[in-house]
């Protein structure tokens, strides 16, 4: 077993270090709210008994473990509480679930966000679960009178062998309930989890299928009104005047108005992104009434002047610059492309790259673009709100809660312990719920109307709002000697306007002449995270280089990786390589082998991918067929070592997720910008992809592992853009530079 | 505003409402039926697929007032339990990501299923390709189909 402390008196560090988003963070924040005095015991229902800050136990053995993190397709509200019942010891059967409330006392990282709830989540929801476990085993040793190590137990059950007697947890739990919380457990051995590792159903599932109300657009209170946004038609614009005239008239119409989301000098934080600060507001009784005063609303904008402004990360400061104009995107890729020739900052330099090229044999040399994406959850943002002058609730689809609390109670100007924010299933995320300025602009509605109200935004709103991933754009260039050997590596690269460079991570260490530098163009787009942030770009086009070096070289793709990688674990160059060189390597190994790489099918065209990011690693091979001049994928081979795998079945439907997902937005992904004004703002016009276009099979293998489990949400996702990109050449004979890859889409398949 | 009688799931309701407003609103906002979702409100998307009869229907184009007689399933009335071979399928398959599209994937599915006890991958895939799933489980969702197709067959 493994000892663990739990660290008692440790909280306020334990809750900054969460805050400063890295280095050791340990889930012990329940520690502090999980002993209860005899008197809170007795004030509890009857049957039921709180043990500590993640569950309480029912007389009749029940479980309730409450998840913690938001719920948004990656599963975690099954496979978190799995690893609280499994070093529990109960029976997954008799556990319910419940979503946790936003509670920084009681929870910390209760975020959604880069592929880290369960690698964060992991200590401290085994300690919650083996303290529990713990404390029943502490009231059985004292009621039967016997050392609390001689007591074993199994499946809710406490055993006590020598003196043949037994009870269930549900029997102790209100003796549970009184112990000592232990400073000291002891965590099982990785050898025996009962449901780790184990597949186990999605536990809404039922609610899922059935139609029952579970995302924040479903939540209804009487009373309630229904509120829209109308927001300036372009980027570079903002609001100058309104003509509410026709819209109030409107049947159902409660009131027109407009709301500052932020107020003037306001330093945001991070996640307080909000790309038309001021925006009009449609209130009235019902959605349909809403829309049709939202045609009837006349607004009139003015151009924004340009801008500094001073941001906050995490105590970190920085200036944002946002530039006036209406941009198109026929200019970034002309802007793109003069910079990227220009300046840029060294980020890395290993060796002598100017001379190595410079003496280099050959240089193989390539230039990769990427558009902005639009995030486009299915679930369109909204959110309810219930303000009053003491209190406001807010229910509703987020990925950082708690820093969500933090900018509204700044802007209401009301303490925090008088904001309470209700997690409901996310209908979808993928980064953009981290930017939660709907959820202020209910607050600021509600308070206004003196009303519980839902905002919705439409779809359109949803898709012409902002917040994209951003346009990018890299060039690679690679010197090889006489002898076919790797001697000198580049990269230079941007985007607009963040760069999407790690210059750490592979192919750095393998080469001995490195250099990798980047630059950005402001613009008054705004953008954001969007699954697995800028390695969604760069994974992308350093895979798709690889593959065209390791034709240049004339060396089997994977072979090629796989030598880097030998380099890299033996002789690394340079200091700071991120990635676990065997690891990687690993999972092309498992790849390579189960896609039966050697034994390609005729007719088949194949593609390689490998990335490590968000601290897992993956790589994909993607098989496909030319048909009618476009792709048909057969199937997608992909390994993965996310460290230990909680719920296999589940973790391989987000694998499989990432996959489909990638693929869409490599071929289709794609909005574009004319004066400011989204060319695309539903989806007739944003392609997304469909069931057709979605691979036939999807093969997902776990790399057997005993390390922490680190995240999923995101890593399968980068690499299969370089898949198909690389499959698609060996079709067409066609490198692809540009994405999307498939530009004369029709829109439904 | 103009009363309706509707038939939803083999209730009787009545609302008074703009003639124009589509079922989808008349669903979520009048009755409380949140289980038929709006992802798009141009019929692109599928989240709000509907039963017409035997028919899917994208309810974010159905207008209140072309309805008549005509009765409406939703997802909220395929089955008693929960327990139609669609949504057994979709449990069995552990189909949904975020869960938000599924409704209207199980409706266009079940419909399918109605009309063509036995569909090819081709019948499936033309079925389907109206309903978008931004998680990407539609080879789950393929599946799932098949396997509620089987259970039909076997029953």
């Amino acid at each position: 077993m493994t000892t663990a402390k739990t660290k008692i008196g440790r909280r306020s560090f334990i809750k900054r270090s969460s805050l400063a988003g890295g280095g050791i963070m340990l889930s012990f924040n329940w520690l502090a709210s999980c002993k209860m005095s005899p008197e809170e015991v007795s004030q509890l229902p009857e049957e039921w008994f709180k043990i500590n800050g993640y569950l309480k136990i029912a007389d009749n053995g029940q479980v309730t473990i409450l998840s913690p993190n938001p719920e948004g397709g990656q599963n975690i509200k099954t496979s978190m509480p799995m690893i609280v019942a499994d070093e529990l010891d109960v029976d997954w059967k008799n556990v319910i679930v419940e979503q946790a409330p936003l509670d920084t006392n009681a929870f910390s990282f209760q975020f959604l966000g880069g592929s880290q709830s369960i690698r964060r989540g992991w200590e401290g929801l085994r300690m919650a679960g083996a303290s529990a476990k713990a404390m029943l085993i502490a009231a059985a040793a004292k009621e039967w009178r016997v050392p609390s190590d001689e007591i074993s137990t199994s499946a809710g059950i406490l055993q006590h062998k020598a003196s043949d007697r037994s009870a269930t947890y549900g029997e102790m739990a209100s003796a549970a309930a009184t112990m000592k919380v232990p400073e000291e457990i002891q965590l099982k051995d990785i050898k025996d989890f009962t449901i780790i590792g184990t597949s186990q159903k999605n536990v809404d599932g039922h609610k899922i299928v059935t139609g029952q109300p579970l995302f924040g657009v479903d939540t209804f209170r009487e009373g309630m009104l229904t509120a829209m946004i109308v927001h300036p038609p372009a980027f570079g614009l903002k609001l100058k005047s309104i003509d509410d005239s026709e819209a109030k008239k409107m049947p159902g119409i409660k009131d027109v108005f407009t709301i500052k989301v932020f107020n003037d000098g306001y330093e945001k934080a991070f996640f307080d992104t909000r790309t038309f600060n001021e925006v009009a507001v449609i209130v009235g009784n019902s959605t349909w009434e809403v829309m049709q005063a939202k045609k009837a609303l006349k607004i009139e904008c003015e151009p924004i002047e340009s801008s500094t402004e001073s941001r906050d990360r995490f105590g970190r400061k920085w200036e944002e610059h946002t530039p006036s104009g209406l941009e198109s995107t026929t200019n970034h890729y002309a802007q793109m492309e003069a910079l990227a020739s220009n300046t840029a900052t060294v980020k890395r330099k290993d060796g002598n790259p100017e001379a190595a090229f410079k003496n280099a044999e050959r240089v193989i040399e390539a230039t990769y673009t990427a558009p902005f994406l639009a995030h486009n959850c299915m679930e369109p943002m909204n959110f309810f709100a219930d303000v009053t002058d003491e209190k406001a609730e807010l229910i509703g689809p987020l990925q950082k809660p708690e820093l969500t609390e933090q900018t509204l109670s700044a802007r209401l100007g009301m303490p925090i312990e008088n904001i309470d924010i209700q997690m409901t299933r996310l209908g979808g995320g993928y980064g953009r719920r981290s930017y939660a300025h709907w959820l202020v602009e209910a607050a600021l509605i509600s308070q206004k109307m003196k009303a519980p109200v839902k905002l919705v935004y439409s779809r359109e709103d949803d898709m012409t709002d902002g917040i994209y991933r951003p346009s990018y754009r890299a060039t690679y260039r690679a010197g090889v000697d006489k002898d076919n050997k790797l001697v000198a590596f580049h990269v230079r690269t941007g985007g607009i306007p963040q760069s999407p460079l790690h210059q750490n991570r592979f192919p750095a260490g393998t080469v001995e002449n490195y250099l990798a530098e980047d630059w950005t163009i402001d613009s008054n787009l705004t953008v954001g995270s969007f699954r697995a942030p800028s390695s969604n770009f760069i994974a992308c086009a350093e895979q798709s280089f690889l593959d065209e070096v390791a034709e240049a070289v004339g060396k089997d793709p994977i072979d090629f990786r796989l030598e880097l990688l030998e380099r890299a674990k033996n002789n690394p160059v340079g200091e700071e390589n991120d990635y676990d060189p065997e690891r990687y390597a690993g999972v092309l190994k498992l790849v390579k082998e189960k896609s039966g790489w050697e034994n390609k099918e005729d007719g088949v065209s194949r593609g390689v991918a490998a990335y490590f990011c968000h601290n897992s690693y993956a790589a994909q091979v993607l098989d496909l067929k030319w048909e009618n001049n476009k792709p048909i994928i057969d199937k997608v081979t992909c390994a993965v070592d996310c460290g230990i795998v909680v719920n296999p079945d589940a973790a391989t439907n987000l694998a499989e997720g990432g996959i489909v997902d990638g693929i869409g937005n490599a071929l289709y992904g794609e909005i574009t910008f004319r004066d400011g004004v989204p060319d695309q703002n539903n989806f007739d016009t944003y392609r997304m992809i469909r069931m057709r276009e979605a691979p036939k099979k999807i093969d997902v293998h776990f790399v057997e592992s005993d390390v922490s489990p680190t995240g999923l949400g995101e890593p399968t996702f980068p690499p299969i853009f370089a898949a198909i990109a690389n499959a698609m050449y060996k079709a067409t004979g066609k490198r692809h530079y540009r994405q999307p890859f498939l530009k004369d889409r029709e829109l439904l398949g | 505003m103009a009363a309706f009688s509707l038939k939803i799931n083999g209730s009787q309701h009545e609302i008074d409402v703009d003639p124009t407003t589509p079922m989808l609103w008349v669903l979520r906002d009048h009755l409380q039926m949140v289980g038929t979702k709006y992802g798009c409100g141009i019929a692109q998307c599928g989240a709000c697929t509907v039963h017409l009869g035997d028919n899917a229907v994208r309810s974010c184009q159905l207008p209140v007032s072309s309805v008549g007689d005509q009765e409406i399933t939703t997802i909220e009335g395929l089955s008693e339990n929960g327990d139609h071979p669609v949504q057994e399928a979709w449990l069995e398959v552990d189909v949904p990501q975020c869960g938000y599209c599924q409704a209207g994937q199980i409706m266009t599915a079940s419909a399918l299923l109605k009309k063509n006890p036995n569909p090819s991958d081709e019948d499936i895939e033309k079925a389907m390709n109206g309903n978008i799933c931004r998680c990407g489980t539609y080879t789950r969702i393929k599946k799932a189909v098949k396997m509620a197709a089987n259970t039909n067959q076997n029953s």
